[in-house]
């Protein structure tokens, strides 16, 4: 195992120990940098030629596409590298899909240090591994100093559903008990506490994680797992919100039993912001008949990924399209989708 | 911050709102100050524990809701000329000018940053000496001393880059302007915690006495609120119009004398337009002769600015409590918080905000 905190990147660079407009070039230089960076952190499942062939997978299958341009690339718990897996991984895994294939494009300023590359490239490699996902073909560009900020990557992602498995935003019901795999608004709090001119000291560290092995341990109770989502950007509330107005079903959250860690509540406080409304990524939602709630309560939590699951509101036949909490005092407010970003308050 | 959710203590919560049923014999309209209290109430549902006749006003004190609009169009300009550095605490970004906002003045290539802080709009000035950094000092007698600090830091370690544009208001001509209001409603003050904590409580007993109203200096947390209302309920029934502090964790009579003594030194009584509201005499302060040369509007000749307010919007009478912003016809329908008519709608602690982010329903069952 290399140390890669303390790793200098072993591409055998004439000029520079960072990005130049050559990596992205498509001659010598771009070949050094995949065949010395890419593939060695990768592993061997990555195709040479221009496109990767790979057999067929029975059943159906699960696409997915998402793009990463998280700031700062490196935070507490993570970096933008396993972020793109993770993340890939769990878009995959709410609908109920094995993830098999990971495809991931880097877009390179021009610029960045070449073991920062390196280190986001090994991140991708150690999270595909561990996730059990090959990474099966890649691509590279640079663009000028001041067209990008650091490293963007992009990535697709394969999978497969079960049959029988039918997952989606629109099953949502009346009656379903709404789950929550852990602790909520953490990853957001992590990224937050580093990010240029807002840093403060928590404890917190993302909680950026592959989802789809949970998910595979409660759908093997046998429940009806009606809807999955992963609350990331927009959080608890954008997810909630979406799948109110899809599946037309009113939402009832009670706040007193959201788990909301005491670091998470704090920073939250200070920024003036709300915990329903900040970015998870290892963290899901689910949506399940009353009659399977236990069950599914049991499997997660005997899950390393879901052992903070706790059941936290359900869907109600009123207000259709609306999320509402009840306060712990006893009044009820709306859980709004957040607008746009979320603007920490004067005072 | 454990504190704080003892604050928020459903049992003790019950326990105040019990004794403010038992001590109400009839109807009382009460405004709350602090646009933080507004949010407060809504976001827990306070109001909806109180009997029925005590009625809660929302009051002025949202700092980014009276900010002048010819003052966020003069933020605009600044901000679109190049070479600016436009700092801003997060929530001014969105509020609307007379044309855009500060969003739109940054995706057209301005270089606005968000800040936690007017001393990081001070360091990335001295980080930049080459460009004009200008930090947006709006806010009440709370945000004030942290402003002061930082024009009087960039005095002292002479850093010429670095210019502060300036709108800060003042509570207690507010709560004056309030009550000499020919439609007046407001029989009690809930007065802002945060705001005492700076100033103290002693510009307030003249208040009370001229105008026959009790004020109570209140905190944010439910259980900080129930007691202030509580309280409040209290004097008017037997009435009574004290100044009474029910934040004394935060608040001494005296406030803060180190703040003051710097705001003294930094700042001067102006007069001062609210947006919404129209110009209060002696209501907010601007930068004293001795600070002057850190004045925005001297450094950058900002002229032509022709403010246009949309007809619609009527938050200049959600602002002295006239109306509840669902009673404008615009509220929920052209004005919502993705595309505000005025600035009620914009900030979390803005009364039209807060109530369609947290009462649309009851509104929509209502009407």
């Amino acid at each position: 195992m290399i140390d890669f905190d303390n790793w200098s990147c072993p591409v055998p660079l004439r000029d520079t120990p960072q990005v130049v407009m050559g990596h992205g070039g498509g001659g010598a230089m771009s070949g050094e940098l995949v065949e010395h960076l890419f593939l060695p952190a990768y592993g061997s499942a990555v195709s040479p030629a221009d496109s990767a062939v790979v057999p067929l997978l029975g059943g159906r299958i699960a696409l997915t596409t998402d793009s990463y341009v998280v700031k700062p690339m490196v935070f507490p718990g993570g970096s933008i590298g396993d972020l793109a897996v993770n993340g890939t991984i769990n878009d995959l895994a709410m609908s109920g899909a094995t993830p098999r294939y990971l495809t991931i494009a880097f877009i390179l300023q021009e610029g960045t240090p070449l073991a920062t590359v390196g280190r986001i490239a090994h991140a991708v490699g150690a999270a595909a591994a561990a996730a059990g996902v090959s990474v099966v073909t890649g691509d590279t560009k640079v663009v000028d100093n001041g067209s990008g900020d650091g490293v963007y990557l992009n990535t697709a992602g394969v999978g497969v559903v079960p049959d029988g498995v039918e997952i989606g935003p629109a099953r949502a019901a009346a009656g379903d008990v709404l789950i929550i795999s852990g602790d909520i608004g953490v990853h957001g709090v992590a990224v937050m506490s580093v990010r240029a001119g807002m840093e403060f000291e928590t404890t917190v560290k993302s909680d950026s994680a592959p989802l789809h092995g949970l998910v595979a341990a409660m759908l093997a109770t046998g429940a009806d797992v009606h809807t999955l989502r992963d609350p990331t950007r927009g959080g608890v509330a954008a997810s909630l919100n979406e799948i109110a107005r899809t599946a037309k079903v009113g939402i009832a959250v009670d706040e007193p039993s959201l788990p909301i860690p005491e670091p998470v509540a704090d920073a939250c406080s200070l920024l003036g912001l709300d915990p329903l409304q900040v970015a998870n990524e290892g963290k899901l939602l689910a949506f399940v008949p009353p009659g399977d709630a236990d069950a599914v309560l049991a499997a997660m939590r005997a899950h390393p990924f879901g052992g903070g699951a706790r059941v936290i509101g359900r869907c109600v036949a009123e207000h259709p399209g609306m999320v509402v909490a009840r306060t712990a005092l006893g009044g009820t407010r709306i859980v709004n989708m957040p607008i746009g970003e979320q603007l920490p308050r004067i005072c | 911050m454990k504190y704080l959710d003892e604050f928020g203590n459903p049992v003790l919560a019950k326990r105040l709102v019990e004794q403010i049923h038992a001590a109400t014999t009839r109807p009382w309209a009460m405004m709350e100050v602090c646009g933080g209290q507004t949010h407060s109430i809504i976001r827990h549902g306070i109001d909806q524990l109180l009997p029925d006749g005590v009625e809660m006003i929302h009051g002025p004190g949202c700092p980014v809701c009276v900010t002048p609009l010819e003052i966020i169009d003069k933020a605009l300009a600044i901000a679109a000329e190049p070479g600016v550095i436009f700092c801003s605490f997060g929530d001014m970004l969105r509020v609307p000018g007379s044309g855009q906002d500060l969003f739109g003045v940054k995706s057209a290539g301005g270089d606005v940053r968000v800040v936690y802080s007017p001393l990081d709009a001070l360091k990335i000035a001295r980080e930049n000496p080459d460009r004009q950094v200008v930090f947006f000092g709006i806010g009440f007698e709370t945000t004030a001393p942290a402003n002061a600090m930082t024009v009087y830091q960039a005095k002292r370690l002479g850093v010429t880059n670095f210019s502060l544009l300036v709108s800060h208001v003042l509570v207690p001509p507010a709560i004056a302007a309030i009550m000499e209001s020919p439609a007046c409603r407001v029989q009690a003050f809930l007065a802002a915690g945060h705001v005492c904590s700076v100033m103290g409580i002693r510009e307030y007993p003249p208040l009370a006495a001229r105008y026959g109203v009790p004020i109570v200096v209140t905190g944010f947390e439910p259980l900080d609120i129930l007691e202030g209302i509580r309280r409040t309920v209290v004097q008017l029934e037997a009435g009574r119009h004290d100044v009474e502090n029910a934040y004394p964790r935060a608040v001494r009579d005296e406030g803060n004398p180190a703040a003051m003594a710097m705001l003294q030194d930094v700042f001067e009584v102006t007069d001062r337009t609210w947006r919404g509201i129209g110009m209060i005499p002696g209501s907010g302060w601007r930068l004293s002769s001795r600070y002057r040369e850190f004045d925005a509007e001297r450094r950058f000749a900002v002229t032509g600015i022709q403010t246009n307010e949309s007809p619609l919007c009527r938050s200049g009478e959600v602002l002295q409590g006239l109306i509840k912003p669902h009673e404008c016809a615009a509220f929920g329908k052209q004005c919502t918080p993705r595309n505000p008519l005025g600035a009620t709608m914009v900030s979390a602690e803005g009364a039209c905000a807060a109530y369609y982010a947290y009462r649309r329903l009851d509104l929509v069952q209502l009407s």
